[in-house]
Parts: C-alpha cells; structure tokens; sequence
C-alpha cells in the first residue's frame, strides 16, 4: 500500500506537507536555483503590503544561540508590483502557492483581499497578524482577540467564498486558543502557528541594542519548544481546524514533532537560510519517518500526540 | 544574481596560517568555473547539532577550474568569531557545506585602463584575482591595502608581482605609510591618472573612497561587507539604500544586487535611519 502523503488546509489541497514559511523565501526565485519548487507542499510567499515598503534600517539581524533575531520590518514591492511580477512567475513555474498579506489597518487587510479575490492560482491567503516589526506597535492585531478578529472579518468579507483563509497567530499573548476561537469565528478557514517571539539582543560592545529596530522576532531551533506547545493547545481546542505549523523545524523528526501535536503541514522558515534545501531535506526524512512507524498517510499522524493513554 | 549557485560538500584542500588570516583551499567541482573576482561563498559552520545556525559569508581569494568537474576556490579568513573559528580549525579532508558562486562580480573594462584597486584588512582577498584579470586586459593596476597593523595586512608575493605598484598603510605605522588609505588615495589617483577604483573592506572605508572617488571624478565600484542571514538574497537582512537608474532609492540586497555595486550610488549616511521615500527591493 503506498503512503498518502498529501494535506489540506480548509479547502485547499496539497500534494505534500512541505511548505516554506512567509517572509523566508522572498517570491521564491531565489530559491529555485537550488531546487524545483514544484516539490514544495506550496510556497508561502513574503508578507505582501499594499504599498511598497523600505523595511527598517540595519543592523536587522542578529544571530543567537540557535536562533536568529530579526526585524526587516515587512520590505517589499507592495501589492500591485506583486502581483504584475512575482505572481505571474510562480504561476509559470506551476508552483502551488500561498500568498501572504499584512496590514497596518483594518481597511488594509480588506483592501488587500479584495486585490486577492480575482488573482488565479493561488491555494490559499496566509492572513499575518502577528508581525511584531511593522512600526506601530500598538497595533499588532494578533495580541489582542478584538483587533485579530477584525482584521480577519476585513478579509473575509472581501475575499469573496473561495479561497480559504489562514490565520497566521503570534505566541507573544497570555491565552493563543482564546486568539485562536475568535479568527475562526471570524472566518479563517486555518491556523499558521507560530511566529516569531519578540526579543532584544543588547551588544556588549556599543552597550545598546544591536538592532536598528530594537526588538526583533526570534527564529530558529530555539523556539521550536513554543511552537509544539502552542500547536498542541489550539489542536486540542479546536480537533477540527487545520494548522499550519511552524517554529524551528530543521529535519523530519522535528517537523515529525509539530505534526504529531496537531498541524497539518508544516513550513520552513529560517532553516532556509542556512541551507537553502533544507524543505527537501526535511519533505524526504519526514516521509521516511511516518512510514517507518508505521502509519499509512500523514493525516494518521496529525495530532497522534493528542491520543487517550490506553492508545 | 549569480545564474550558477551550487551547494557542494567541499573538501579541504589546505589551510595555512599568512599573518592573522587562514588561507584556505576547498575542492569545490565545476562550481570554480563560474566564480569571479567580488563574487563570495556561503559556508555552514559549527558541524552537526550546532548552535550556530547561519552560514558566514566569505570573498572568493582566487578560483582555479581544472576542467572535467575539478574545480578549487581559495579564501581568506579571518578566525575572529565563532564560526570563522571553527572554520580555521578545520583540517585537509574535512567536508564543508559550501554554497556558491554568490552576488554580483567586478564589472571589467572592455579597454585597457588605468585601475586603482583599494582593500581594507582581508578586504583585499579578491583584489587578487581581479588584478591578474586586469592585467591580462592591458590594464595599468596600481594597489593600495590598509589595516589596524602589519598582521592584517593580506599581500602574498604572488599578490604583489601581479600589480604595478602596491601602496601598504596601517593605523599603528607598524608597516608602510601611518594612517587610512584614504589619506594617500587623491595623491595615487592624480599620479597614476587612474580611471576606475575597484574596492572591498569595511563600510567605513567604502564610504570614504567614494567620497574621494566623486571629487576626482572616477568611477568606483566597491565591494561591501553587510551582515548576512543567507546570502541568497531570501532573508532581506543585508539591505542598503542604493539610488537606482529611475532615481528611485530601494533597499537592495548586498548579496545579490551587490556585493559589488556603483559606489556613487549607494546613500552611505543613512546608519540607523533610511532615507524618505525610499522603496524596498
């Protein structure tokens, strides 16, 4: 019997769990010299602006122990050149893709899936709410249950039927299944989890923070731990809507990880960088792994970790 | 953007102590055939299970294809941080995870001019290379290389038989000329007429030789050093505000818009804020 290795997110269909993760794969060009992209479960693309957008000034990065601190502060060519560029590129390729969306206000997140609602050949819109880098930061809409379910709602309404949203959540709250129940009421279809962790990193030399931004969004193995747990919560809240996991993931077992606590697929962010195959790497492990114990598709393994004791 | 990436398991060749730096040699394949002077590699450092998760950027010294998919590239590095640490510390037939031929390369005069080429510490690795390139074009290339102090300065002899003259200062005196290479830079290029500076070295450095290069009216390509994330243009950390042709200024990627890019047109004075208007790349 031969194994069935493909996911769903909502209504959206996959041939493989293996995604990239927003924001580490820039539109995917980059990527391609090192491997056909049409291997990927999808590729989610970076957050995608309705303006054009400097990012933050540098330094923008810091490496920690296993682990990166960023704060790029959303760099990119804004909705309209994305979708006149990078999404007619993606869609020659015949890559499966995820186009990512922030705003920086209610309207945007509806003016930017409007934009979205006509464009052919995307699975599915990752909706991120929960970037700690964009400049206001009041306003990060996935730290607070009423502003992550307007910005949902903005989305929804406009998008029209189609094309499912996910949700992308932040772990930098008190309850993430509370952040959780309201975007699913509000209309996310499923659950990108986690993103980055905000953090500082102050250089002993200068004797201030190393960033131009100040704070920055943790990355890497050393937040894996957060991720499984906040997956494992939600899945536990909320059995039936699929998750999109991520946080860490460098292999298959650690992709096995976020699998058997309840995601669905699992993207890969800033392994990428320092091995710019590693979704190969961890889309052929991790398939070697399932069949190894035992199951007949991924979909017996989502959640397993979730079993009564006796099981 | 180089067309011609490889991800390779490279062999270590050789690994010599020159003054503070390592020279290095890596059986890297075909991947040497495509490499040119400013373009730079990838390497994973820390082995497995590291805590070490980025890959450290470095210049290609000198590239050498043997044809029939041998191919050798050298570098130069400096072992001030952990991961160049762990990277001298490696021995002959030790596999690196090395990815390369990276960034933008040395654009090289159709005519024979007169080149000024500019290195700062280790900076000077692919000046090397260039200046051979140079010389076989017919090309009149004058050197000048400037470090803290004599241990930091790169010149093997094979370096300092392919230019016409090599100019060495340092911080302390303790070789050549005391000062910066931008002190002894008008006079160089008033003698010598030089037509175009090609540089590589720290920001600061950059800064100053295009600040002399747009007095002088030379053209100045440079080679800039920003810290990297990936180093395949995905992870947006390596950004600087350049104007382009449109006048438009974007943050653009050093390691595939750059390394080596119009010194006129990078806004320099921009540490910690970026300019209004500016778009991303």
């Amino acid at each position: 019997m031969s194994f069935d290795y493909t996911t769903s997110l909502g209504t959206a269909k996959f041939e493989n769990p293996i995604f990239t993760a927003s924001g580490c794969a820039s539109s995917g060009k980059e990527l391609s010299q090192f491997f056909d992209l049409r291997e990927l479960g999808a590729l989610v693309t970076k957050s995608i602006m309705i303006k054009p957008r400097s990012g933050r000034a540098t330094p923008r990065m810091a490496e920690t122990a296993s682990g990166m601190l960023n704060s790029i502060g959303l760099q990119g060519p804004g909705i309209d050149i994305f979708l006149e560029k990078d999404i007619p590129w993606l869609q020659e390729q015949g890559v499966s893709t995820v186009v990512s969306i922030a705003g920086e206000s209610v309207d945007d997140y509806g003016i930017l899936a409007r934009k979205m609602r006509s464009v052919n050949g995307v699975k599915a819109l990752e909706v991120n709410i929960s970037c700690p880098n964009v400049e206001n930061r009041g306003m990060v809409f996935a730290c607070n249950p009423v502003t992550a379910r307007a910005a949902i709602e903005a989305v929804r309404r406009n998008i029209g039927g189609e094309l499912p949203i996910i949700a992308k959540l932040s772990p930098d709250v008190t309850n993430i299944v509370e952040i959780a129940e309201e975007v699913v009421a509000a209309g996310a279809d499923a659950l990108a989890l986690i993103n980055t962790v905000l953090g500082m990193v102050i250089d002993t030399n200068t004797m201030r923070p190393k960033l131009a931004g100040k704070t920055g969004g943790l990355s890497g193995p050393a937040i894996r731990p957060v991720a499984v747990r906040a997956i494992y919560q939600v899945h536990a809240a909320l059995p039936h809507v699929s998750i999109l996991g991520m946080g860490g993931v460098t292999n298959g077992r650690e992709a096995l990880e976020l699998i058997l606590a309840g995601a669905s697929a699992v993207s890969i962010g800033t392994a990428n960088f320092g091995n710019p195959t590693a979704t190969m790497l961890v889309k052929s492990e991790l398939q070697e792994l399932l069949i190894a114990k035992g199951f007949n598709s991924l979909q017996e393994a989502v959640g397993y970790a979730h079993r009564a004791e006796s099981q | 953007m180089t067309k011609h990436a490889l991800q390779v398991l490279a062999e270590v060749v050789s690994n010599k102590k020159v003054g503070a730096y390592h020279h290095m040699v890596f059986s890297v394949g075909q991947m040497a055939a495509h490499s040119k002077p400013g373009n730079f590699v990838a390497i994973s450092v820390g082995g497995p299970g590291t805590s070490m998760i980025l890959r450290r950027a470095f210049a290609i010294y000198r590239a050498s294809d043997r044809e029939n998919g041998v191919g050798y590239i050298e570098l130069v590095v400096a072992p001030h941080g952990q991961g160049s640490t762990w990277l001298t510390s490696r021995q002959s037939g030790d596999l690196v995870d090395l990815v390369g031929p990276l960034g933008t390369a040395f654009g090289i005069p159709t005519e024979p001019v007169r080149a000024l080429l500019v290195g700062g510490g280790y900076g000077s690795a692919p000046l090397f290379g260039l200046s051979e390139i140079l010389k076989g074009r017919g090309c009149r290339v004058d050197m000048v290389l400037g470090a803290s102090s004599a241990m930091k300065i790169y010149a093997p002899l094979e370096g300092k038989r392919s230019v016409n003259s090599l100019t060495i200062t340092t911080d302390d005196g303790s070789a050549g000329i005391p000062g910066k290479v931008s002190d002894v830079l008008a006079e160089l290029i008033e003698n010598n007429q030089i037509d175009i500076i090609y540089s590589c070295g720290p920001m600061g450095m950059l800064e100053a030789i295009t600040k002399i290069a747009v007095e002088k009216d030379v053209l100045h390509q440079c080679a800039i050093e920003e810290a990297m994330a990936c180093g395949v243009g995905i992870c947006m950390t390596c950004v600087l505000p350049i104007r382009g042709e449109d006048g438009v200024v974007r943050m653009l990627r050093s390691c595939i818009d750059g390394p080596v890019v119009d010194g006129e047109k990078v806004i320099w004075d921009s540490k910690r804020e970026i300019p209004e208007g500016t778009w991303g790349s």
